[in-house]
């Protein structure tokens, strides 16, 4: 290139740079232009006829039990065959991997592994199509984890792993505390506190997920949800500021206040409180079932061996709520061979597929009969806790901006933990900002 | 003909710095994505053309947690509170080591093993002594929640960066110290000055051109200050940079605003490395002096002569 422009004047040479710069821009500008008025995306002209080769991206494979699902798909699919592309294991980056590819309308990813918290954003933008509901197990897999794949009363994903929190508590302190059955709601897990730090000096009491991350809005959509109000109704129309609300965060706040939550839980993602929880240091904790395995160790590791009781979430005043996690599987817009990408998400969804992943990973699946099987019921005793959990969960926020409005409830929700506002101002500022960004 | 032997490195220039900055400066004046439709809740796609409106919502903070002027002043006082303590630190590293050890090269590199550390890794193991019920606490015996809102946490990134980042100005001084012809203080010395003045007299303004490129240097880096606050404290607006609020904007996928606010940063860092250039006339292309090491026994000793010359006229 530069032997053919030796003989250009410098000086015309950089103007000529200059504008390829800005013709590059303005076609870079003009080609998402296009988009707008062909619809938007490929999301009317879903061909689910197409047959062929595809590619799956998802996070890192750290389990290795994906590549044996691939194999058994491909031994069957000798023309169909799935391609597995890892993506990187933050989420964050699995997200923008996705975007970057959609806005490009590269094919290169078929099924996209998505978190549930994305369905609102991707099907929005169009980037992933409309599922046909009658060519998908849906109707085997729970109820809320079908609402995480939900945008605008359209199906745009599969469920295929799941999660909801529980409370882990100290059976021993308990005990001594004179108590046999773990508490059902905050008002109760707060006198039980009390009675445990009346004979423990320097015992803490209740950890959750309260630095300021995606885990405090987990925290705060369960909470918000047994006081019996909702971030969000089923319009999208945010209820930050009712009276409910402003009472759930308030139950955070008090537990702060008097002690009964430490300060220190200002710093706990999941693992922090994990090993508090471990170390012995906490009567309850709030978390993931990931973690019973860890304290159920007998490898000197955990020193609540043996001690554990599992259970609901506490409640404000209605049920215990846990906020629902886990992974949908959509197929982008731009994708060939959706056929194909239908059959193979429903095989993932298959009892075996759902089962496997369960029993060898410890996450568990979205499928109802997971949780009746009886190999599953004895490694994870706490089975039925966990599916009424997951069933009677709060769905995080199904918004396009999710990154704004997740942003929004964190600042809210740290500002009054840490003190520095109180519950109702903080919930109708909260109300304000969301009001902002769902108008659009 | 000298301007047509520059060509390659220009157009290289243009494709790598110019094009890009262009193309982010043009990106800075859009907004992509438009309204939702309330019965689909599809939202209409393509970009549009939005003047300064980015700026505007920039410097009042749209949607950036606490804001633009938050983020700007945690980058200023990272940098001018970290380079400063840095600096300090720095030259009396690279004065005792001079002292010390003339030539022990194994010294030299094992002070320069927290530089080398990747700072996402450093920053994970500064987490790890600040946590809850960290090292750091134990050692204290009083427990700070370092990583919680508030002057603590900025405290918190202060340490770790000046940990990692003193050891470098202290070994670029070093090396400077070492062009110091030990004439130039056995006279002092006979002249009857303490210490003290000769530091001030001698060391300082003979290292000074080596020192003012050093601190140079890091200040353009203290200030687009990124992966440590974002590591170390996440989302805590007591650790937001500037450079943290655009890659937040990008992330929403508001490309236009993410753009404005890295031009904002760019013209930022401009802007002091013209002042500080200026003020203390840093020589940064070289134009006074070579760095140390290279040339042959008669430029080392005309480099000597020079720098003596110079030392006595300041």
């Amino acid at each position: 290139m530069s032997t053919s422009t030796h003989s250009l004047p410098r000086r015309s040479l950089l103007a000529a740079g200059g504008l390829g710069a800005s013709a590059l821009g303005l076609a870079a500008c003009g080609g998402s232009d296009d988009s707008s008025s062909s619809g938007g995306g490929g999301g009317a002209t879903a061909n689910f006829d197409e047959r062929g080769p595809i590619t799956f991206a998802t996070g890192k494979d750290t389990s290795g039990v994906l590549k044996e699902f691939l194999e058994r798909w491909n031994k069957d699919h000798e023309d169909e065959k799935v391609t597995l592309v890892e993506l990187p294991e933050s989420a964050d980056d699995q997200r923008s991997q996705f975007i970057n590819n959609a806005q490009a309308k590269s094919d290169a990813y078929s099924v996209l592994g998505l978190d549930v918290v994305w369905t609102a954003e991707f099907a929005a933008n169009q980037w992933v199509v409309e599922l046909p509901k009658d060519k998908l197990p849906i109707d085997a897999m729970i109820p809320a984890t079908v609402e995480t794949a939900t945008y605008f009363g359209k199906l745009y994903a599969m469920p295929f792993a799941t999660n909801g929190q529980l409370l882990f508590s100290r059976k021993d302190l308990l005990e001594d505390a004179g108590v046999s059955e773990p508490p059902a709601t905050y008002d109760e897990m707060y006198q039980i506190i009390e009675k445990v730090q009346g004979s423990n000096e320097g015992m803490n009491g209740f950890g959750g997920q309260f630095s300021k991350y995606e885990g405090l809005t987990c925290q705060i959509s369960g909470v918000v949800k047994s006081a019996g109000g909702e971030l969000f109704d089923k319009d999208g129309k945010p209820h930050a500021d009712s009276k409910e609300a402003v009472e759930g965060l308030q139950v955070l706040r008090d537990g702060f206040d008097k002690k009964y939550i430490p300060q220190e839980a200002l710093t706990y993602k999941e693992e922090e409180s994990r090993q508090a929880f471990q170390d012995g240091k906490l009567v309850f904790l709030q978390n993931w079932p990931y973690v019973y395995e860890k304290f159920e160790a007998d490898d000197g590791s955990s020193k609540v061996n043996g001690k554990v009781l599992v259970s609901l979430v506490p409640a404000v005043t209605g049920e215990g709520t846990s906020t629902v996690g886990g992974l949908n599987y959509a197929i982008s817009a731009f994708a060939k061979n959706m056929g194909t990408a239908l059959d193979f998400i429903a095989f993932m969804g298959a009892p075996e597929q759902q089962k496997a992943w369960f029993e060898q990973t410890s996450n568990p699946t979205a499928s109802k009969a997971v949780f009746e099987d009886a190999d599953l019921k004895k490694k994870y005793p706490f089975l039925a806790t966990l599916k009424d959990s997951i069933d009677k969960g709060a769905v995080r926020p199904q918004v396009v901006k999710y990154g704004e409005v997740t942003q929004a409830i964190q600042e809210a929700a740290y500002g009054c933990l840490s003190g520095d506002t109180d519950a109702k101002a903080a919930m109708s500022d909260l109300q304000k900002q969301l009001t902002d960004l769902t108008k659009g | 003909m000298a301007y047509l032997l520059l060509l390659p490195t220009l157009v290289l220039l243009a494709l790598v710095v110019g094009f890009p900055l262009v193309l982010s400066a043009w990106q800075s004046l859009t907004q992509s994505g438009g309204d939702i439709d309330p019965a689909t809740g599809i939202i209409k796609q393509g970009d549009s053309f939005v003047g300064l409106q980015n700026y505007a919502d920039a410097f009042s903070g749209a949607g950036a947690g606490a804001g633009f002027w938050n983020a700007f002043w945690n980058t200023t006082l990272f940098t001018v509170v970290g380079v400063s303590i840095e600096t300090v630190l720095g030259v009396s590293m690279a004065l005792i080591m001079a002292r010390a050890m003339r030539s022990t090269g194994i010294v030299r590199a094992s002070i320069l093993v927290p530089w080398a550390i990747p700072t996402v890794v450093s920053a994970l193991m500064w987490q790890l002594i600040f946590d809850a019920n960290g090292i750091f606490n134990r050692v204290i015996h009083y427990q700070v929640l370092w990583t919680t809102e508030g002057w603590q946490a900025k405290a918190a990134v202060l340490v770790a960066d000046i940990w990692k980042t003193a050891p470098y100005i202290g070994l670029l001084t070093l090396a400077g110290l070492q062009t110091i012809d030990d004439q130039v203080y056995e006279a002092a010395t006979m002249d009857g000055a303490n210490r003290w003045s000769t530091f001030w007299k001698i060391t300082l303004p003979l290292v000074r051109p080596v020192l003012v490129v050093a601190v140079l240097f890091r200040l353009l880096d203290a200030m687009r200050m990124f992966d440590l606050p974002y590591v170390l404290l996440g989302r805590l607006e007591s650790g937001q940079t500037l450079s943290m609020l655009a890659s937040d904007a990008a992330s929403k996928t508001n490309y236009g605003l993410a753009s404005a606010y890295s031009m904002i940063l760019f013209a930022y860092i401009c802007l002091v490395a013209f002042v500080f250039i200026r003020v203390l006339g840093a020589d940064v292309i070289g134009a006074q002096n070579k760095p140390a090491k290279r040339g042959g026994r008669s430029a080392r000793a005309a480099r000597r002569l020079r720098t003596t010359t110079e030392g006595s006229m300041a």
